[in-house]
């Protein structure tokens, strides 16, 4: 593979907490390419977000306005840090900036900033809303699932699926409810939360695999790493996993990629029933936190969205990638001066590499 | 015998079994991790049968044939093969 980036790219996403982005480990994927020459700077919400303070990790960093205060303030915020850092791509990794970048990428293409995603059709279409027509399109199965606005569906569709339930919120959150008051206390939380719709879907029981691939945006696969979560936190996030060359994963990805024709990443979560049966229960629009994974493996798809976003020339087929691969995550305190925080709080702005404490 | 699937095993020297194909990990002790290297290479169950006898000194070859049985079934239960 090309490793011999160059460029300025920049990376949102970097809190990593115990409900990690995906930003530090794409940016790591980067770092670690063969060859890499490129600058990486990291974007996140907070002068604490946790990849600022990583060693060897950024060339810079900066702070964005919330989504929520509006697709002007972005663009000028992602103007001005073009204007600071010299940025030449754009890998978004949050699903709440993806509409938003979207809509913008003409005009970040003509500032001279490139991105690597979907068209909103396709952002649209893996919504969780949407996840019961787009597998039948695409020929795969979901569990029974209804998007609803108001808690008053709940007993009926628990009376018809059973119970648990799988409670979710339109964004993040996933939540296992064992009884109705249960999943009506789950869909309040997620209201309050993440706004409407809420989805409530029938519990798929079986193992969780994830499958982490990257679109060419013609309908073709360029890569594709499968995996299964070895353990969860509380929260029911990944922290240990192991690739696994499933053909059957592998196909059903290469399926949804075709039938969107998606271009950039993109990670499917999967049911795997100890019949072999496959279910898709969600899919993500971006990387997944465990994207470094891909890499490790032999297949480095943070670094062909790089590619495709600077306009590079990237693999049309990645080499096969290695099962038995692991991650095991870890928390451990970075350790900093107080300057790296002084800067972000005072100005929004991180200039230098991280983790420089002389 | 389909043993195609369990050909795709990866089996350490200590007895730990990783399927590629579902991530799925096991551990095994060394009577089975002799029959599951013999399986890998085609082996009939005689020839299963003449390992085990050798490398445990076991000669009571009935109960040998009904363990290297249990086994099988195990296996198959768990899908290596079929």
């Amino acid at each position: 593979m090309n490793g011999g980036l160059s460029g300025t790219i920049a990376v949102t996403g970097v809190n990593a907490t115990d409900n990690p982005a995906p930003g530090v480990p794409v940016a790591r994927s980067l770092r670690d390419a063969p060859g890499f020459c490129g600058r990486i700077i990291g974007l996140g919400y907070d002068p604490l977000d946790s990849g600022f303070y990583a060693s060897g990790l950024l060339d810079g960093g900066a702070i964005l306005p919330y989504p929520s205060v509006g697709r002007d303030a972005l663009r000028h915020a992602l103007l001005s840090i073009r204007d600071q850092f010299g940025i030449n791509a754009l890998l978004p990794n949050l699903d709440s900036e993806l509409r938003a970048v979207i809509t913008m990428a003409d005009e970040l293409r003509e500032a001279g900033i490139g991105t690597c995603l979907p068209d909103l059709n396709a952002l649209e279409r893996v919504s969780k809303a949407q996840l019961p027509r787009l597998s039948a399109a695409a020929g795969l199965r979901v569990p029974e699932s209804e998007a609803l606005t108001t808690p008053d569906g709940l007993p009926k569709f628990i009376k018809r699926v059973g119970l648990p339930v799988v409670v979710k919120g339109p964004y993040y959150g996933a939540y296992v409810a064992h009884s109705e008051a249960d999943a009506i206390a789950a869909f309040r939380n997620f209201e309050s939360t993440w706004g409407l719709p809420v989805i409530v879907q029938a519990f798929a029981s079986g193992d969780e695999y994830n499958v982490c691939a990257v679109g060419d945006g013609r309908g073709n696969t360029i890569g594709a790493v499968a995996m299964r979560k070895l353990l969860l936190t509380d929260k029911g996030k990944g922290w240990a996993g192991v690739t696994v060359v499933n053909p059957r994963l592998l196909s059903m990805t290469e399926a949804l990629i075709g039938e969107l024709r998606w271009r950039g990443p993109l990670e499917v979560e999967a049911i795997l029933s100890s019949h072999d049966d496959v279910q898709v229960i969600e899919i993500n629009p971006r990387f997944p936190a465990w994207a470094y994974l891909t890499a490790a493996a032999g297949q480095n798809l943070p670094l062909v969205c790089a590619q495709m976003a600077l306009g590079e020339p990237a693999p049309s087929r990645l080499p096969a990638y290695a099962a038995g691969r692991m991650f095991v995550r870890i928390s451990l305190d970075q350790i900093s001066d107080l300057s790296t925080f002084a800067a972000l709080s005072a100005t929004g702005r991180l200039i230098g590499p991280t983790g420089d404490i002389s | 015998m389909d043993t195609s699937r369990l050909r795709e095993l990866a089996i350490s020297d200590a007895g730990f079994v990783f399927d590629p194909t579902t991530g799925h990990t096991f551990n095994v002790n060394a009577t089975a991790l002799l029959l599951l290297r013999a399986l890998k290479e085609n082996a009939g169950s005689g020839r299963m049968l003449t390992d085990l006898a050798e490398a445990f000194e076991v000669d009571h070859e009935h109960d040998l044939a009904r363990d290297i049985e249990e086994f099988l079934s195990q296996l198959r239960e768990h899908g290596l093969i079929r």
